[in-house]
């Protein structure tokens, strides 16, 4: 499995996300400015301030080079994770349903949250069970997931609801505890608690190893078959 | 013109040596070029004489002062590089933007010496929060001002701490600290070689912002009419810093640059001084090529505007090509402003008209030192602190301790700080006594940032001193071994006989801590001035260290851990006293003249014991006992570990001061009875009580202490939360 790391101009996370990517394979940069994948089998937009989040968190690097060629991968049902800033690119890019919002005590927060799996049949959950719990940080400052109430409802309906915020963890306010949705095609994924950051018990939990194993998974099955 | 040197700050006879200096009177540019250089703080002209105190050598120094951050040697291959800066003045002005290019400004010190930042930490001091608007307002800005920057330049916020007191009102403190990592070798100097080489301006461009930010803000005292002094405070860009300081470690790893320098305070003119006087050689600087963020901006503006995100580097004509590719990589600005000369002067052209010419001697070196003139205060410099306490129970004592400003927990200031960015953090706030931060090699590094105002304020020598054995204390609970201190003198005004006379005292107990640890200082900063119309801050000298230990698997923390545990209160040759303590303060009593005498040498050697039983991975969990006495750190013990204790002390004649008194040196260690009985071979050590249940009974006849973990943590709790609604 070969994933790509998008770096734009103000990622903060982007060498955590390859080196919690080159646990399960081999992990390379995407440069913002070059529409190149580089033969990439999965895309992680990583956490940060993207362009220092300048206008909207997100709203400038939906627009970089790279991004054009992320779509098309997207659309071709090439998986694509979008971690915290990543997240919001996602939504401002339309790739994923709904909208961060700035959290509802309007403070950055950091903190380790409990989180629970909701949806495992996804290419980034099938290592996961229903209703695992996941210890994962999060840290931002626009992470309350907000929908219209009849697209939650649709959203829920089909099993887009990926990850949860365990029932008295929600750190944002997000509607209904999410912390994580996917496309209807479940091939792209967003979420605000940070996976790279929950690789290694001594820096605090190996919870998030699991969605990383199940990229490597769902990428060596669709090669076995091929 | 007479006295216009007054206006920036100059006295008539500074004036006057310039004058003789140049063999004529400095024109305008010139003028300002000087009042900045030969400011406070950018000359500590009233400090140098007395830091040339401090033990600076050690067999680990790869860096000493004097550049723009010190460095050690860390491990194989990597050396550490940190520093402690101030940014009191702006922060006290306009909090957030304060605070914000503090933090920006420190970790621009690190890369500027080639090393990648990977923590920073801050140490705050405001006013009382319960009594007063201001200080709310201040903590609130400060602490989103560190977090904007920090985290928004992916640098985690690893540690730090925040106190509260009245002489805080007016002038707070915000001192920050970044550490960094570089391979070894890899470190790249300040010093302005080559004459014909090129010296290029990179980052941001250059604004009205922030001129004359050291001299006006910096250099005196605070008064009334401060908010007109905004617009000597720089705005901060942290998106721009992200991408400069990825621009420069690339340019470094590819060694594309000679020398690379900071632009902070006195911007341009201190920086190009600074760097030609380091290496002998002269600068000619054109402020025709400075890019700039308005038009019409004079010479003078431009040579001292403090806009923020800007660095100078001498680079080989042959590598400006290379140069230019990498800034346009980063969107970085880039510009060729000057070139490095023979002369041994400081030129700066406005095109082809010559509009400064001095000597960089007399710019950077030549500023009069002056001698303090230290004596004693004869009657007490501050008042006692209002009483907030009146419980003489020792339950509602540890509770009323819990929930005061000083002790409670820091989790609504710390949450607001990424502290895990970059994958080193092994020990995050409120986990252990000092950050750990974990290396390639298997390793870790330790920091801690610690100092204590009122202590000092009580005696400036003896308070000092236990700074340094606190810090070290810190890092012993995580099982590291110091390796260099960086430190920020904050005190009042130093013109001042009774200033000067803590300033005097606690550097000597500065020195005489290092010594006696063998822990060499590597760089720092000194923050003057401090006083507003009240009076003088507390002499709040701040120290940060760095060690490391062996095995990141083996770092301490301060939590109990397992029920069934032992526990041990450890270093009882210190006797624990009432006077300086937090207990003392929130009773309203009037501060000390002398606090409890404690044996250096005993207290060392407790501290390296508590580290190699850290080491040896044999303990559950290990704090110091600081602030608020033994009572407190048990406490702080169950709420980290969320675990409840029974302690069984001997009768005392004197419960109050044996629960609550503080001395340097004391530790609460938990793990196997066997394991802490068998540490009596190094370290006094006395096996007192159990881990377990869900309730803190510490017995202590006649007195007693029983309380339910839930009622310490709402205490613990609820101190500074509602600060941050």
């Amino acid at each position: 499995m070969k994933v790509g790391v998008v770096r734009f101009p103000g990622s903060c996370d982007e060498l955590d996300a390859l080196g919690a990517a080159s646990l399960v394979g081999e992990a390379v940069v995407l440069w913002h400015a070059e529409p190149d994948l580089r033969g990439v089998d999965v895309v992680v937009i990583p956490g940060g301030f993207s362009y220092g989040d300048y206008l909207r968190a997100g709203a400038i690097a939906r627009f970089a080079p790279v991004m054009g060629p992320v779509a098309r991968f997207a659309r071709d049902g090439g998986p694509v994770l979008g971690i915290c800033n990543g997240f919001q690119v996602l939504c401002e890019a339309s790739l994923l349903p709904g909208a961060l919002l700035a959290n509802r005590h309007l403070r950055f927060r950091c903190r380790q949250v409990a989180c629970l799996v909701d949806g495992p049949y996804t290419p980034f959950t099938r290592a996961c069970a229903r209703g695992q719990p996941l210890s994962m940080p999060i840290k931002h400052t626009t992470g309350r997931y907000h929908a219209p109430a009849p697209v939650l409802d649709e959203i829920e309906a089909r099993g887009q609801v990926v990850l949860r915020y365990a029932p008295g963890a929600n750190p944002n306010g997000s509607v209904r505890d999410i912390a994580g949705v996917c496309n209807a095609d479940r091939n792209v994924f967003g979420l605000m608690p940070h996976p790279e950051h929950a690789v290694d018990a001594l820096t605090g939990s190996s919870d998030g190893l699991c969605i990383f194993e199940s990229l490597r998974q769902h990428v060596d099955g669709a090669l076995a078959v091929a | 013109m007479a006295a216009r040197h007054r206006d920036l700050g100059l006295t008539d006879a500074e004036y006057e040596l310039i004058c003789d200096r140049l063999g004529r009177q400095p024109n305008r540019v010139e003028l300002a070029m000087f009042s900045l250089l030969w400011s406070e703080h950018c000359a500590y002209k009233h400090s140098r004489k007395l830091l040339g105190r401090l033990p600076t050598d050690g067999p680990g120094v790869v860096m000493g002062p004097g550049e723009n951050a010190g460095a050690v040697d860390a491990g194989p291959g990597v050396v550490a590089a940190f520093k402690v800066e101030s940014h009191n003045h702006p922060s006290a002005v306009e909090p957030f933007q304060g605070a914000a290019t503090g933090v920006g400004g420190i970790l621009r010190d690190v890369f500027a010496v080639g090393a990648r930042p990977v923590a920073v930490l801050d140490s705050l001091r405001f006013g009382e929060p319960g009594a007063s608007g201001r200080s709310r307002y201040l903590l609130d800005r400060a602490v989103a001002g560190i977090g904007h920057y920090g985290n928004s330049i992916g640098v985690p916020t690893v540690g730090g701490e925040v106190y509260f007191e009245t002489p805080y009102e007016q002038s707070c403190l915000v001192n920050a600290m970044c550490l960094g990592l570089a391979p070894a070798g890899r470190l790249v100097r300040s010093a302005a070689t080559g004459p014909g080489n090129a010296v290029v301006l990179m980052g941001a461009s250059t604004g009205r912002d922030g001129i004359g930010g050291a001299s006006v803000l910096a250099s005196a005292e605070l008064d009334e009419g401060d908010e007109a002094k905004r617009p000597s405070v720089q705005i901060g860009d942290p998106f721009e810093e992200k991408k400069l300081m990825e621009c420069c470690l690339q340019l470094l790893e590819d060694g594309a640059l000679i020398a690379l320098q900071d632009l902070g305070a006195a911007g341009l003119t201190s920086s190009s001084a600074e760097m030609a006087s380091k290496g002998g050689v002269g600068v000619d600087i054109d402020v025709a090529r400075v890019p700039l963020r308005e038009p019409g901006m004079e010479p003078f503006e431009v040579m001292i505007s403090e806009s923020q995100e800007r660095m100078l580097a001498v680079v080989e004509p042959s590598r400006l090509e290379r140069l230019v590719d990498v800034c346009a990589t980063w969107e970085v600005g880039v510009a060729v402003v000057g070139e490095v000369t023979r002369t041994g002067r400081l030129r700066v052209l406005s095109s082809s008209e010559v509009v400064a010419d001095v000597p960089v001697a007399t710019l950077v070196d030549e500023c009069p030192l002056y001698d303090l003139d230290p004596r004693p205060p004869p009657a007490p410099l501050y008042p006692p602190p209002a009483q907030t306490l009146e419980e003489d129970d020792p339950g509602a004592i540890l509770l009323g301790l819990l929930s005061s400003p000083n002790l409670a927990s820091r989790r609504p200031v710390f949450e607001q700080f990424d502290c895990l960015v970059q994958s080193r953090t092994v020990r995050r706030p409120a986990q252990a006594d000092a950050a750990v931060l974990r290396l390639p090699d298997g390793g870790a590094l330790a920091v801690s940032i610690d100092g204590n105002g009122r202590r000092v304020a009580c005696d400036p020598h003896a308070g000092t001193m236990e700074a340094v054995f606190e810090a070290a204390a810190n890092l012993a609970c995580v099982g590291a071994e110091p390796l260099g201190l960086t430190n920020c003198l904050n005190f009042g005004n130093p013109e001042k006989p009774h200033i000067a006379w803590q300033l005097e005292r606690s550097v000597a107990g500065l020195a005489d801590a290092c010594r006696t640890l063998g822990v060499p200082v590597v760089g720092g900063n000194v923050s003057l001035y401090n006083e507003g119309p009240d009076g003088p801050v507390y002499p709040t000298p701040v120290v940060g260290l760095v060690g490391r230990l062996p095995d990141a698997e083996r770092a301490g923390r301060l939590g109990f851990a397992r029920e069934g545990d032992a526990i041990a209160v450890a270093g009882r040759s210190s006797v624990p006293d009432l006077a300086g303590s937090e207990l003392s303060k929130l009773r309203g009593e009037p501060l000390a003249t002398r606090l409890a005498r404690w044996d250096e040498d005993q207290v060392a050697g407790a501290i390296a014991a508590v580290r190699e039983a850290v080491r040896a991975g044999a303990l559950s969990s290990a704090h110091d006992i600081a602030e608020g006495g033994l009572a407190t750190a048990v406490a702080e013990c169950c709420l980290a570990g969320a675990l409840g204790a029974r302690i069984e002390a001997p009768p005392s004649q004197d419960p109050e001061r044996n629960l609550f008194g503080e001395a340097p040196g004391r530790f609460v260690l938990s793990g196997p009875r066997a394991t802490l009985e068998a540490l009596r071979e190094r370290l006094d050590v006395e096996v007192c009580g159990q881990v377990g249940g869900d309730r803190l009974t510490i017995t202590m006849a006649p007195a007693r202490i029983d309380l339910p973990l839930d009622s310490l943590r709402e205490a613990h709790e609820s101190g500074l939360s509602p600060l941050f609604r």
